[in-house]
């Protein structure tokens, strides 16, 4: 698994509950280690080890911790690049929630070895309903983009509904209403990087 | 092919940076974001080449020069404080001798977007600057991530590197150190001091008060040692109880002996070890980089050894300089 996903996994784990608690989880999971590097390739029973060891350690299951990544992606101060990539899918929710087939290609763009699941939107056509289907590993990403999605919704005021309809054949399965496109102001989104150009 | 007619309106969504142009250069129509552009309102009415200036190619400046350029990319530039350089192409539109100029930022987007507040809704649905936007944002949090990598691996290097060359007992530097320094030394043709440092009697301490005391030992030498040079000089362990002494620009062979009774005599103080006491004491063996013609570093290393050998000879626990006569050749009877 990318390092990128192992290193989100460790700051989430770190900034939300402590160092000492991360330690813990990283000799839990026998990492041997206790970073992650972003840019490293690592083995996929690594970061499903984490997850295991976080689980026990915590006291939460799996799927609460998956989801409360995704959210804690889109809302901490200290990833905001990422939240400022997501934005650049589109001007509204909706506009957004229509970009997400293309976020596979948007990650393989920015990082070539950066493999996320397959993402597809169907419904909306006539009402708001829509269904997100989420294909191939990390196993639990469903869950992670519950997270994401819902933090992502209250970044542009959208109100939405979200449920995940757990694991169908082929895939994850999650049910998004869209109930109010502009519910409330949401948080300002300026095209210009914060950084600087080009920094 | 037929002329198609396009409502104004239509035209801006599909090219949200479009001006129409009358025949003398007046601007008869503009997309919202042109305007945005402008601190001005509206566009209409005002003459093109007032608020923008053709760059490439050059003599453009005239609509009827736009025309005769028959749609190549043309060059242009603000004139405002910005100087917001923009890229653009033109056509005739049939009638009225007017044309149809649409524009976009190009490579200067980065600024533009920054400088006019602009918003994903003031780009045409194809147009790409905002998917360069998100690429150049990505690549370079992506940069970024792999720049703090390369710092911390250069960290471990700069670690591993120094670790490489110390001796981990005495802190001192080890033998790969003093190959290095010396093999430095030599190529700079620098002038040095070199002493090979051997105990004596310490075989007896490890054999009758066991390792921990030799390590002690060792430790208190260590510390002489380094008492007894410079900050400049290299100090390294080379063997279980062998030093080597490199002094930067010290060939004075007064100096040197003087040096080596004193770290003689220092050694020769007792070392206290649980309760009882280590003597040990030292043989040493100089030769100065003044006395070679050509520097050679395994030559002056064992040269100081024959000197080393020479002192072990007179009975130990003395110093001597190498000389000629010393050479196994030269020994005559």
């Amino acid at each position: 698994m990318h390092g990128l996903i192992n290193r989100s996994l460790e700051c989430f784990l770190s900034d939300t509950y402590g160092n000492d608690i991360w330690r813990d989880v990283a000799k839990r999971a026998g990492l041997g280690f206790d970073r992650f590097e972003s840019m490293f390739e690592y083995d996929d029973a690594l970061t499903y080890a984490v997850l295991e060891a976080a689980s026990k350690t915590l006291s939460k299951p799996r799927e609460t911790l998956l989801e409360d990544l995704g959210t804690y992606l889109v809302s901490t101060p200290k990833v905001e690049s990422l939240r400022r990539l997501l934005r650049f899918g589109g001007e509204t929710f909706l506009e957004f929630l229509h970009s997400l087939d293309d976020l596979q290609d948007r990650a393989k763009l920015a990082v070539p070895d950066l493999i996320l699941p397959k993402l597809t939107l169907l419904g909306g056509v006539e009402t708001g309903d829509f269904r997100l289907l989420c294909e191939g590993p990390p196993k639990g990403f469903g869950w992670v983009m519950m997270g994401l999605l819902r933090a992502m919704a209250d970044d542009y005021g959208a109100l939405a509904i979200l449920e995940n309809q757990g694991d169908a054949e082929c895939c994850e399965e999650i049910s998004i209403t869209l109930v109010e496109s502009s519910f409330a102001d949401g948080r300002d989104f300026d095209l210009a990087s914060p950084m600087g150009a080009g920094t | 092919m037929d002329d198609i007619l396009i409502p104004g309106q239509a035209l801006s969504r599909v090219m949200p940076m479009h001006l129409v142009l009358s025949s003398d250069g007046t601007i008869l129509h503009s997309g919202e974001t042109v305007s945005k552009l402008f601190s001005l309102a509206g566009m209409s009415g005002k003459s093109f080449f007032d608020h923008f200036k053709v760059r490439r190619p050059q003599g453009v400046t005239t609509v009827a020069d736009i025309i005769a350029t028959k749609g190549t990319k043309l060059h242009l530039v603000l004139r405002n404080a910005r100087q917001t350089t923009l890229k653009a192409v033109g056509v005739q539109l049939d009638g009225n001798g007017g044309v149809l100029l649409n524009m976009s930022f190009g490579i200067s987007v980065v600024d533009a977007i920054r400088d006019y507040d602009l918003t994903i809704s003031d780009f045409a649905a194809t147009d790409l600057a905002v998917e360069m936007l998100y690429l150049l944002e990505a690549k370079s949090a992506a940069m970024m991530e792999s720049r703090k990598l390369n710092t911390r691996l250069q960290g471990a290097m700069v670690a591993a590197e120094e670790q490489a060359f110390t001796d981990t007992l005495t802190g001192l530097k080890n033998r790969r150190a003093m190959d290095h320094v010396l093999a430095r030394f030599v190529e700079a043709e620098e002038e040095f001091g070199l002493m090979q440092v051997d105990l004596d009697y310490f075989k007896r301490v490890n054999d009758t008060l066991g390792h921990a005391a030799g390590d002690r030992v060792l430790l208190e030498v260590a510390r002489i040692l380094s008492d007894e040079t410079r900050n400049d000089d290299l100090v390294a362990r080379v063997g279980g109880d062998e030093f080597v002494l490199i002094f930067h620009r010290l060939t004075d062979i007064d100096i040197l002996n003087e040096i080596a009774a004193r770290i003689i005599q220092r050694l020769e103080v007792p070392i206290p070890f649980n309760g009882g006491q280590c003597l040990i004491s030292a043989s040493i063996g100089t030769t100065v980089s003044s006395q070679y013609k050509a520097l050679d570093a395994d030559k002056i290393l064992s040269d100081a050894d024959l000197a080393l050998y020479a002192s072990k000879h007179k009975g130990r626990a003395c110093y001597t300089v190498f000389s000629e006569d010393l050479l196994p050749n030269q020994k005559a009877g």
